[in-house]
Order: C-alpha cells, then structure tokens, then sequence
C-alpha cells in the first residue's frame, strides 16, 4: 500500500473538520475524494501534506509513519501537491517555476554554487533537462519562456502540475486542479492526470467536475460532513444510495 | 519599601505614556496591516510642537498639548494618505521601508528648526503628593490621570461613536467592512491621525519630565514594538496590560540592577517571547 | 566566454573596472580614496542585506548591529588586546557569523513584520551593549588607533590606494558569491520564500532553515564589512552599530536594486557621493533622502540596476520566445518537437542560467 491513513481527525475548536478518515491508496491507481463544500477535502490534503497537526490517527507511507512530518518532509519523502488555487511564481518564467520544484531533489550546497564543482555543473544540467521534460509531459513546454502571469489558466495549471512532478514524487495530491479551466478543456486534463500512472506517480485529488471524477478515479472517497460516507469503485459510488442523498441534500450548502 | 513605592508609581506613570504610545501603533496594525516604523517620530515631533507652543508662543500648558496634538493628527492624516496609501498593494517590506524614509525625514525637519541639542521643557506643574511614605511628583500623577482618562474616552469612541465602530469592524474584518459601506480609505487616515494624537499627548505628558533630542522617538519606538508584538499586534487589552506590565519591569530592574539593563529589559523580554511563540504572546493561534 | 555576450554580467564587469581604476584619478587624495573605501566596506554589509532582503524578502533590521559586531571586534582586539589585524579580523567575522547564526535560531520561526521587528531588537540590544558597556567597549570614548592589516614589508596598507585594494578585492569576492548563489539552486531557495513562503513549503524547500542560513550569511557579510571598516577609519565609536546604520545600507540597497548582483555596489556608491557631495549639510541630508528614499520605494521599488535588468530581460525573452514560436513546434508535434526542444533547451542552457542572474 502506498498511502494508508487510519482513523485520521483535525479539530479547529470545537469542530471537527476530519473526523475518523479511513482510506488506502494503491500503487498505479488514481484515487479520488469529493463530497460538498465544507466537508474537510482540503483540511485532509493539508493533514497527510504536513500543513496541519492532525488531532488523532496516523498517517503512513510507503509502510514509513509521516503523521507528524513537515511539508517538505513530505515532499522529499515523494509525496507532491498542487493548490486549488493555483500557486505559481508569477514573476518567474514557466521553465524557472519548474526548475523551483527541482530545488528539493538538489544536493550541492552554496560552496558547490561558488566553487562550480563538476557535481553543481552536472546538477544544474539535469535539473535543466528534468524540468524540460516535466514541461514536455505537461504538454507546455513551447511556453517556457513566458512569464506566468501571462499564459492561460489552463497553461498555469498544466504547469502546476509539471512543478509537483519535477520533485520527483510517487504521489501527488491534486486540489481541484481542473478548477477554472472551460469545460471542452477538461478532457485533455483529464488525460494528463490519466496519464501519471504510467510515470509511477500515484496520484491523490479532489475535484468537484463529477463527469471527469467518474471517468478517470479508479478508487472514490466520499466525505461528509468531515466524515467517511462511502468508498467504491465509481459504479458503486454512482449506485449508493447514501451518496445520492447527500449530494441531493447539499446542493444548497455548495450555494452557500 | 519607601523607595520600592517610589518607583512603583514611577513605572505606572512610565505605564501610562507607553499605553498611549502602543495604542495607537496597535490600532495602526490592526487596520492598516502595517507596523508603522515612524510612530517614534511622531511622537518625537508631538514633543516638540507642544514645546513650540508652550515655550515660544506662550500659550497654557494643556492647550499647547492640544494644539499640538491636532498639528499631529492632520500629520497622520497626511502620512497615511501620501506615503501608506499608494503602497497599499505593495509587499510588506516596502511599507516598512518607506515608514523609515519618514522617519529620518521628521528627525531632520526636527533637527532644522530646533537643533541637536537637549532641549528642556519647564515644568508647568510643581509640587509633590506623599503616598504611604513616597513623595510622588504631581507631574507623574498628572500623567496616571491623564492616560486614564484618554483611555476611557478612547474606548468610549471605539464602542460608542460611528467613527470607531468603523475602526473596530476594519479591525476585525477587512473586506467584510468593504462589503457593508465601510469606507477603509477613510479609516485608515483616520486611524493614523488617531494614532498620532494619541501618540503627541503622550510626549507632552512626558517632555516635562524628560529631555527633548531628534532621536528621542527611537528608544521609545522600540519598546512600542517591543510592548505590542508582547500583547498581539492589534489587540488593545494586550497593549495596556503589556505596556504597564513592561513600563514596571522596566522602573524595577533599573532600581535595582542597573539603568542599562532596564533600557535593554523590553528587548531581552521581547526576544524571549518570540523565541517562544513566534506570533506574541496573546496573539490567536494561527491553525498550521 | 558565453558570459561576456550578457549584458548583465558586461554591466557588473564594467562598474568593477571603473571602481578598480579610481586610485588612477584620485589617488594622491588621501580623503577621497578613504570616502571611497569606507564606501566600498560599506557595500560589503549591503551585499549582506542583499541575501536576506533581496534574495529570501525578509527586512533584516540588524545589519547595523552586525557591522558594529565586525567593527569593534578588529577594534579592541587590536588595541586593547594588541593582536594582529588578521586574527582580530577572523575572529570578527568568525564571530559576527555565529552570532546571526545563533539568532537565526529564533528568527527563523518568525516571519513578515515579526522578523524586522524582531532583528530590530537584535539590532538594538548589540548597539546598547557597544555603547554602554563601558569597561570593554569604551563607550563614547570609542576606540582610537585601530591597525592596519599586516603584510610584512610586502605592502604598507598604511597606504590609503593599499588598503583601496585589500577592500576591493574582498569586495569582488562578494560580489562573486552573491552571483553564483543568485544562479544556482541555493538562490532559487531563497527566491521562492520570497514569493511565497507556502508554496516553497509545498516544493519541499525548508523554510526555516533556510531563513536562518540567510540571515547568518547575512551577518557574515555585515562582521566582513565593519571588520574592515575600523582599520581603514583607524577610529570607531558606537555610531559604527546604531539601527540608523542599518537604515542607512537600506537606502543604499533601495537606489541600487534589491536582489541584483550589482545593486548594492552600484546603489552604495552612488548615495555615498550623493552624501558626500551634501556634507556641508550632514545633519539636514535626510530633509531631501527620506523623501527621496519613500518615493524610490512607492514608483521605483526595484532600482537603479533592477530596471536596467528588468529591460534586458524583456528584450532576451521576448528574442527566445519569438525563436521557439517560428520554428513552428507545436504541443501535437510529438517526438521529433521533444527532441528538438531539447536540444533548443540545452543550447539556451547559458541563456537560461544567465537569464536569472539578475
């Protein structure tokens, strides 16, 4: 197993924003978690992330316990993440944003940067070509030199998506990445997030486009309320009448 | 024991005039967002103007304060709208800097008019009061009165009046104010004129019993800080109890070790608390 | 030898070469060629500045307290304790460091308005020690008759145009450390936090302590300066440590650019001359600078040498994307268009270094 939380809780005061989460993520698959507004996706990204301190439970991966790690921990354990809203260096171009993910899996320190030691040299090179690449696989690349504040939504969170690759993860956990861009557009993202997979990167997201959650998770969580409401396969999911009832019933907070 | 009352009442006094200091930078913070770094200067210059008035022109002691004091707040106005308010969007550090920039600015316009040197304000109020043994000067007594009441006026017109209610919604919620016809441009000259006034009434409390110099306001603008990173940035029950709590340590520790060590106390007690929760002690935990 | 093909890096080179030939000009003028020393000391602590407000976008407020750190150090080691100037010197700079260090443990928890206010009483607490410890430090009576750097009968640094170089060339090394850190990953660290401390969280990079080795380098290069500073002035006293000093190498960084390579020099030297050519009236120069240092930071927050880059970059960018787009790739071009990318990507290898070289 990749990921395994058990009985993971955050309360805020008196609140209990995630109480009692069960869930496993498998090697290979795509996992996804939805469920309405307020019902603690984003407090359980930012739980196995290291942002918060969860309140009880355990958080394990790849069998090594990260329940108190801090985010970049996490990160250089293999575990990537994305914003909902999307998080770019906005005066920097795509390909310096990129290479910004490479900043953790980097070794050589300021006296490698002022000596110019053959591992700088070679480093700075691969982290080049790594970050190329990364821009490549998001299909980008050919907007390298713009600065991010300048390209399309859907080029920013393409490129968000090539930063959490290029810190070479095993997991990545996706916040809406497919929030903001036009619907016609959300196929083509779909079948990047389809893709990572096959890179050996697992990935982890929440999304409220219910059409492209069905097609693409092969594992859904549903939360309510910041609890556990059901877990399937998306047939199932789609079948439950639990389900059913509380997306009907929450129409009115997601207004909210 | 005589002493020890002596210098308890000194420090209440000292008390006083930081609470009327660290007001008005707190209140500065809590809706502005900025540590407004020139405070010291302000205070410095509300020194001077009230000198000005009571020295040169020959008016009443209370009435050079209040001239003074309303010289000041159109000053705050005037720095908030022409320095604060077009680097309302800007990072942090520039509003920082720029308060720098005014702060040498106003120690040099000081320097120009009224020269380095220590100037002395003559003690209008003379005379003592025996409590339980101490002889309190009436200037101190003056001043713990004083500050009382400006501090029961001040909460009076943040509960009561339209003018601080406004400050008190921005305070608490900036957007949320902009969403109900709160004016935050407004408030905002508001508040540093409030702030510079409350700040001058400070100095000219002050000044009788202390030197006037261009580079007063520096001290005394650290250990502002000093008092109200201690009390959260922007709560004001944080900085009345941090600035007398502080104004004490301060009277004890140069009473009873040394004088430099009661200057350094604020910044020592300072660096402690940071060290031990990064926000200030009263601050609301921030969910990490 | 793609380096001198930047303008950038012909810019820096060419600022350098001009610094370096001044004792040409004025070298039988003892007091210029001290104003422009204590210039150029001056600019090795706003180099120090540069790492931690231009790089990593924390307002260190300490840097004067640092400087007086270095300052005092080669001062009374070398007077009181009669030590040579290059041990009182290491000892200064060695020392100056572990102090940022060690306060850097507690900076780096704190952030934004937190962090200045808090340098600033670090700043303040080294100024009260200097100037009321009076035993050691002499308070207001200062330190008088500081050495000179020893050098045999090599050279006599009791030369001013001798000591010029000394300064100048450990300048240069500041200048050079400040550009191989701007160009690698180190720098790419601190330049992340600066945009946004929660995404470099999210990237792995480690916030915290990389804070706090900033604001040690950072001191590092506040203890070079003033370690320098005291030999070449011969005397300080406690105003080499007030926050004003520290104000004062704001301002010069401001004028010059923060987070560039050659920013502080070329802002350091500047404001220097302006000081110099205002000395008649010392005292009044802040009427005309604080204005001056407020409007800078409202309609001209990135300098002198900031806008010059800024101008470079937009031309270079705006030459390698007009190149990518007509060679006609487009995302569906598949393999052939990786490859070719690739290889567009390497051969602008030097580009892309040298792009971020501000």
């Amino acid at each position: 197993m990749l990921l395994e939380i058990r009985g993971l809780g955050k309360r805020f005061g008196g609140l209990d924003a995630v109480k009692n989460v069960d869930l496993d993520v498998q090697e290979g698959q795509v996992t996804a978690v939805i469920g309405p507004n307020g019902a603690g996706k984003s407090t359980l990204f930012n739980l196995i992330h290291g942002f918060y301190r969860p309140t009880s439970g355990s958080v394990a991966f790849n069998g090594r316990d990260i329940t108190h790690s801090s985010p970049h921990n996490s990160v250089s354990g293999g575990i990537a993440r994305t914003f909902q809203t999307t998080h770019l260096f906005d005066d920097s171009t795509l390909l310096e944003n990129v290479l910004a993910g490479r900043i953790v899996r980097s070794k050589s320190n300021v006296f490698d940067a002022i000596f110019h030691t053959p591992r700088h040299r070679r480093e700075s090179a691969l982290n080049h070509d790594k970050a190329l690449e990364a821009l490549e696989f998001c299909g980008v690349a050919e907007f390298r030199h713009d600065l991010a504040s300048n390209v399309p939504q859907e080029v920013q969170k393409r490129t968000a998506v090539a930063m959490a690759l290029a810190t070479e993860p095993e997991l990545m956990l996706l916040d809406e990445p497919a929030g903001g861009i036009p619907e016609e557009e959300t196929t083509d993202f779909g079948n990047l997030i389809r893709s990572l997979p096959s890179r050996g990167v697992s990935v982890l997201l929440v999304e409220h486009k219910m059409s492209m959650i069905m097609d693409l998770a092969d594992t859904i969580l549903v939360l309510d309320h910041g609890q556990k409401l059901a877990i399937g396969s998306p047939a199932e999911i789609q079948s439950n009448p639990d389900v059913i009832r509380a997306y009907l019933g929450s129409t009115k907070d997601e207004e909210n | 024991m005589t002493l020890f009352i002596q210098q308890l009442f000194n420090g209440i006094a000292l008390g006083g005039i930081y609470c009327l200091a660290a007001i008005g930078l707190t209140l500065v913070f809590g809706v502005l967002r900025i540590p407004n770094l020139a405070h010291g200067a302000l205070y410095m210059l509300g020194a001077y103007v009230t000198y000005f008035f009571l020295t040169t022109v020959g008016v009443p002691y209370v009435a050079a304060i209040g001239i003074a004091a309303l010289i000041l707040f159109v000053l705050g106005v005037l720095l908030e709208r022409l320095v604060f308010h077009p680097l309302r969007n800007a990072p942090h550090t520039h509003h920082m800097i720029a308060a720098i920039g005014a702060m040498f600015f106003f120690q040099s316009v000081a320097q120009v008019i009224w020269g380095a040197d220590f100037k002395r304000m003559e003690t209008p109020i003379s005379g003592s009061l025996q409590i339980l043994g101490a002889e309190i000067s009436a200037q101190r007594i003056v001043i713990i009165v004083t500050a009382v009441i400006v501090l029961g006026l001040l909460t009076w017109f943040i509960k009561r009046s339209i003018h601080g209610q406004t400050i008190e919604a921005i305070e608490q919620d900036r957007t949320g104010a902009a969403l109900v016809g709160i004016n935050p441009a407004m408030v905002s000259m508001l508040t540093l004129g409030l702030s510079a006034l409350l700040v001058t009434i400070a100095a000219g409390l002050v000044s009788p019993i202390n030197l006037l110099s261009p580079t007063m306001g520096a001290a005394l603008n650290l250990k502002v800080f000093a008092i109200i990173i201690l009390g959260g940035l922007g709560s004001l029950p944080g900085a009345i109890v941090g600035s007398f709590a502080l104004a004490i340590a301060e009277t004890m520790t140069s009473t009873y070790i040394s004088s430099a060590v009661g200057e350094a106390v604020a910044f020592i007690v300072l660096v402690a608390v940071l060290a031990i929760r990064p926000t200030g002690l009263f601050a609301k935990a921030v969910q990490r | 030898m793609n380096a001198l093909k930047n303008p950038r890096i012909l810019g820096t080179l060419a600022v350098l070469v001009v610094i370096a030939l001044t004792p040409l000009a004025f070298g039988d003028e003892n007091y210029i060629m001290r104003v422009i020393t204590v210039g150029l000391c001056s600019a090795i602590a706003v180099y120090g500045m540069n790492i931690i407000l231009g790089f990593t976008g924390q307002l260190s407020l300490a840097q004067g307290g640092f400087f007086g750190i270095g300052a005092y150090a080669v001062g009374l080691l070398t007077t009181d304790f009669d030590w040579s100037f290059w041990q009182a010197f290491l000892v200064g700079v060695v020392g100056t460091s572990a102090i940022g260090y060690l306060s850097g443990l507690i900076a780096l928890r704190t952030k934004d308005e937190y962090f200045a206010i808090f340098t600033m009483a670090i700043g303040f607490i080294i100024f009260l020690i200097i100037s009321r410890w009076e035993s050691v430090t002499h308070a207001h009576s200062g330190v008088n008759n500081v050495k000179f750097p020893e050098a045999g009968d090599i050279v006599d640094f009791s030369n001013p145009t001798a000591m010029f170089y000394l300064v100048f060339v450990i300048l240069l090394v500041c200048v050079y450390i400040t550009y191989a850190i701007r160009r690698s990953s180190v720098g790419r660290t601190l330049l992340t936090i600066r945009t946004s401390e929660d995404l470099a969280d999210a990237i792995g990079v480690n916030v915290g302590l990389s804070k706090q080795l900033a604001f040690a380098a950072s001191a590092f290069f506040g203890g070079l300066g003033g370690g320098l500073y005291a030999s070449v002035v011969g005397f300080i006293g406690p105003d080499a440590a007030t926050v004003d000093k520290t104000f004062e190498f704001l301002m010069f960084i401001l004028v010059g650019g923060m987070g560039t390579v050659a920013g502080p020099l070329v802002g350091t030297m500047i404001v220097t001359f302006l000081f110099e050519f205002f000395q008649d009236f010392q005292a009044y120069r802040f009427i005309v600078l604080g204005p001056v240092i407020i409007a800078l930071v409202i309609f001209a927050p990135r300098g002198i040498v900031g806008y010059l880059g800024g101008f470079i970059d937009r031309r270079a960018r705006k030459r390698r994307i007009g190149s990518i787009r007509t060679n006609g790739q487009s995302r569906s071009d598949g393999a052939t268009h990786t490859n070719a990318s690739t290889r567009a990507g390497n051969s602008a290898d030097t580009a892309t270094t040298t792009e971020e070289e501000k």
